[in-house]
């Protein structure tokens, strides 16, 4: 019940909008009056985040790098050209370096900066993702932000942190979970998920609740 | 510029909470400041460097106490009226009051949301060789701008080694200024966990970030 109470409702009552609410409609109505955008392309701008990009587009990625070692390759080898070669996958932009979980290397991703983020492969970054905890503690205490994830790792593993200072974008290939010798991309890429390709936590094992 | 945007290894602000079933956006208002930011920007109206510089120089109160759409909600007026898109006259009347001023890509409208689905491409022809290669040791530059930089404060005066080259790239601290893509060569380069943490640091952590070349010296 609190929840309700709390979630805020999107009334359309001037009364019940917060000043943001009202200073961000005033800017769009400034933009549209002035000719800059058009309201209809807003829309179409949100609705194909909504619909288009997610971490979907990454768990195929990285279900098909386990199942065809060539892609694999490829992938490790330039993210971006080798993402173009699927054409279920939506498009990519340039500059997607894949980097590669191993028993000996725990990699994991970070924009101490600001927010970059795969957005093609994984979708639109979480609140944690941007916010200061995160930013501030990956490149110093990762092991420490891993167990507010509740992820441990062994105490000798290499673990190697990427910050996304500039337009490169980082993906993390997680390894292939135990247990799914045989299984189709397709049932590989429902393990896949976007913790694990950020580096902050493990893909599902089989047979685990999802 | 030494900014609280640059948060790499600063203590104090707590546990991370990730959210469970998070949706996309919190508020409408949210996806609103989204979609006006990748249009307005997709308009010509101003690239990537400057949007992210304008919401390092908001007040670093405000940075902190606000969200992260209204950080970009508050960095977007501001360059707007900075870059004469809008003036502040108008912020306060909530309607336009001026002749409107021509975006270098016109109007944005339906026919262009397929194009900005896709990353921009940042890289250039290179205006010179590069200067390191892989497995070179090169010291981050104890450089402050206090303009906009993409050189991480943890990592200035610390050593470490080229890892990958990755072509040349638009220069973040010209382009933030419109002072032009100055393509530089950007390398990642990686640094050990204790070189930059001290003693205390995890033995275990290996952390690079991507650095154009003209934030690195030979070591």
């Amino acid at each position: 019940m609190s929840q309700d109470h709390d979630h805020h409702h999107h009334d359309h009552d001037h009364s019940e909008l917060s000043e943001t609410e009202l200073r961000v409609r005033a800017l769009e109505t400034i933009l549209t009056e002035k000719g800059y955008v058009e309201p209809a392309a807003l829309d179409a701008i949100i609705q194909a985040y909504e619909t288009k990009i997610g971490p979907h587009n990454g768990a195929r990625v990285v279900a098909k790098a386990w199942t065809d070692p060539a892609f694999k390759t490829a992938l490790l080898q330039d993210g971006s050209k080798a993402i173009g070669t699927l054409g279920h996958v939506s498009r990519v932009g340039d500059h997607l370096v894949v980097v590669e979980n191993t028993p000996e290397r725990h990699n994991m991703v970070v924009c101490t900066l600001c927010s970059c983020y795969p957005w093609e492969m994984l979708g639109l970054p979480p609140v944690w993702y941007k916010a200061a905890p995160y930013r501030s503690r990956a490149v110093k205490d990762p092991r420490g932000v891993l167990a507010d994830f509740g992820v441990a790792l062994p105490k000798d593993i290499e673990i190697r942190v990427w910050d996304s200072t500039a337009e490169t974008r980082f993906l993390v290939l997680p390894m292939r979970p135990a247990g799914t010798e045989g299984w189709s991309e397709e049932q590989l890429a429902e393990l896949v998920t976007r913790d694990s390709m950020i580096g902050t936590g493990f893909p599902r094992t089989p047979g685990a609740p999802s | 510029m030494n900014g609280v945007h640059d948060m790499g290894g600063m203590d104090g602000f707590g546990k991370v909470e990730p959210e469970p079933n998070e949706p996309m956006f919190h508020e409408e208002w949210e996806s609103r400041v989204l979609a006006m930011v990748r249009a307005m920007g997709a308009a010509g109206a101003f690239n990537i460097d400057t949007s992210r510089f304008y919401r390092e120089t908001l007040p670093p109160h405000v940075y902190l106490s606000s969200s992260y759409y209204k950080k970009w909600f508050l960095g977007l007026e501001e360059m707007l009226i900075d870059k004469g898109y809008l003036t502040r006259e108008e912020v306060a009347a909530g309607h336009a009051m001026q002749p409107a001023k021509a975006l270098k890509h016109g109007k944005f409208d339906r026919a262009n949301v397929e194009r900005i689905m896709v990353r921009g491409k940042f890289g250039r022809p290179a205006p010179a060789p590069a200067k390191f290669k892989i497995g070179d040791r090169v010291r981050a530059r104890n450089i402050h701008p206090a303009t906009h930089t993409r050189l991480p404060r943890y990592v200035r005066g610390h050593v470490g080694v080229v890892e990958l080259n990755h072509g040349c790239h638009v220069f973040p601290d010209t382009a933030a200024m419109e002072l032009g893509e100055n393509p530089q060569w950007l390398y990642t380069v990686v640094f050990e966990g204790r070189d930059l943490w001290g003693e205390d640091g995890d033995p275990t952590l290996k952390v690079s970030i991507d650095a154009f070349e003209p934030y690195l010296e030979p070591a």
